[in-house]
């Protein structure tokens, strides 16, 4: 089943012009809920009171305040805030572009596909350029009153536009201090390795389902047709806890498995 | 029961993993037990991610605090928390209610085990699945243990990959050895990711080797060897604006035995990592 484009833009690459269709690559499936009132089973509203009288505060007078200090406001005009929304703009600036193991995993948020709108050639070439050159376009725009920073990357011969986290959001492990303690040694860390070399693999996301999320459906299924099975409350698996020559035996109970197998 | 600001949420029972309440204190995200092998290592979480905080108080005409309440349509009447129930809506406009209590019985086995049984080499799972990185330190003792899976990992090139329970959902996560540090991501579930077939985007075309010249003249010429983040401009601007208002009375107000509700930034992140790196408590 075909999505809905989420905005309509135009990638700029110097004097270049890609129209594009953006797409969100991500789709949340967690259970939603209503909130219902408990004897008529109606969905309920929202409104905002104030906290002492309960008197309800029509939205046209709510005003907004910045919390400098515990319970210190600064109150922000609607027109105060109005001008710090960016120019609202269809472009999506490419400026420059990096090697594609330049920009560290931890900044990307979100991706979207981008598809095309008119000229697909110039889309699908553009796509396949930075396939070829193991690049990724550094991208700005401003959507729906926010700007962003974006990668811009080929994938199986469309354009991936992900947002990317910006400075003060990440957390660079080089900024932390090195873990002190007890140093392994030379043959720990040759066991270790053997042990993490047996239990290397291939990336199948098919492994994970969220089995959370069926039970939660296949449980609100039976309950609608009538019948909701009695649930047992959850057990609590205990952690397990020791250390030292468990290496070996690792290695050693792995080997067997493999054998029995 | 309700508190944000819409009337839709997600089936996480929230009340499974106390320690995971208070994000304001220096007690960490989560905890448990990285195990590989039969080798375990109790660690810490915390967040790899933070932002500047942003988010704007509503208040009355004269400054005087809000609160958000719901009530019947029907009646208008405001209902307190134990007046209302959580419906999913299978049919338009009917509901199946489902109690704290059900969500908390289907809710995942409450382990606190991270069971390393697979890794794979660090480019092997597209960006794509990420969803919010950790920090991962060590606890009671485990430094040894800690430095000797990190070095394993590094040496080999490698992420483990795992599933994990938190706040009463188990997800699929990818622990990097980053800088002597293990960092955990959070990973989608397969079945939230699409494809561009899925999206629905048009078969691809074959195109002249002349116009994918011409973007690969252009990409190369626009190459930078590194890339540099980006400031978050419009969150400065925001507090730019704060601070030319702050001191002007008019625009300040004061309320009286405040309770603040979320936890915000009330803590620096990094000294906490740094404190809980080196081993203090």
């Amino acid at each position: 089943m075909a999505t809905r484009a989420i905005w309509k833009g135009e990638l700029k690459l110097g004097t270049h012009k890609v129209p594009v269709k953006l797409f969100s690559a991500i789709e949340d499936k967690s259970v939603r809920f209503h909130i219902l009132d408990d004897t008529k089973r109606n969905r309920v509203k929202q409104h905002m009171v104030n906290t002492e009288t309960g008197d309800e505060v029509e939205t046209k007078e709510i005003r907004k305040g910045y919390e400098i200090e515990p319970g210190k406001f600064v109150i922000l005009e609607e027109d105060e805030l109005e001008n710090l929304k960016p120019e609202p703009s269809r472009e999506i600036e490419v400026g420059e572009f990096v090697p594609i193991d330049q920009i560290p995993q931890q900044f990307y948020e979100r991706a979207y596909f981008l598809g095309p709108d008119g000229k697909d050639s110039e889309y699908f070439a553009l796509a396949e350029a930075l396939e070829k050159q193991q690049r990724e376009g550094i991208a700005h725009w401003v959507m729906r009153n926010k700007s962003y920073t974006g990668a811009l990357a080929g994938l199986d011969g469309y354009l991936v536009l992900s947002t990317l986290r910006n400075a003060g959001e990440v957390v660079a492990a080089d900024d932390l201090p090195k873990v002190t303690g007890r140093a392994p040694t030379k043959k720990e860390i040759d066991l270790a390795k053997h042990l993490v070399s047996m239990l290397e693999g291939e990336f199948d996301p098919r492994e994970f389902k969220d089995e959370y999320r069926e039970r939660v459906l296949e449980f609100i299924a039976k309950k609608a047709k009538g019948h909701a099975p009695r649930l047992a409350p959850v057990k609590t698996k205990r952690a397990t806890t020791s250390l030292d020559s468990v290496l070996a035996k690792s290695i050693a109970s792995l080997k067997k498995g493999k054998r029995a197998a | 029961m309700p508190r944000k600001g819409t009337t839709k949420r997600s089936a996480s029972a929230g009340s499974i993993d106390d320690d995971e309440q208070d994000r304001g204190g220096v007690r960490p995200f989560w905890s448990g037990t990285i195990t590989f092998g039969l080798v375990s290592v109790p660690v810490n979480l915390f967040p790899a991610n933070r932002t500047i905080r942003t988010s704007l108080r509503m208040l009355g005409p004269d400054g005087e605090p809000l609160s958000r309440r719901y009530y019947a349509e029907k009646t208008g009447k405001d209902l307190e928390n134990d007046e209302m129930i959580r419906g999913y809506e299978v049919d338009k406009g009917k509901f199946v209610t489902v109690t704290d209590e059900e969500l908390e019985r289907l809710a995942p086995e409450k382990t606190r085990d991270i069971d390393l049984k697979l890794f794979v080499k660090e480019d092997a799972i597209p960006p794509l699945y990420f969803e919010r990185g950790y920090f991962l330190t060590p606890a009671g003792n485990s430094e040894k243990a800690y430095r000797l899976l990190a070095e394993a990992m590094k040496e080999r090139g490698d992420v483990g990959v795992a599933t994990f329970v938190m706040r009463g959902k188990e997800r699929p996560v990818a622990i990097f050895s980053d800088n002597g540090i293990l960092r955990a991501e959070t990973m989608r579930f397969p079945d939230e990711i699409r494809s561009a077939k899925q999206v629905g985007l048009p078969e691809k075309k074959k195109v002249s080797a002349a116009t994918v010249r011409k973007f690969e003249t252009l990409v190369k010429k626009k190459t930078k060897r590194s890339f540099s983040p980006d400031k978050d401009q419009q969150a400065e601007q925001l507090l730019k604006l704060v601070r030319k208002k702050q001191h002007k009375s008019s625009n300040v107000v004061q309320i009286k035995d405040y309770q603040r509700k979320d936890d915000g930034e009330a803590v620096d992140l990094i000294q906490v990592l740094k404190r809980s790196l080196a081993g203090k408590k």
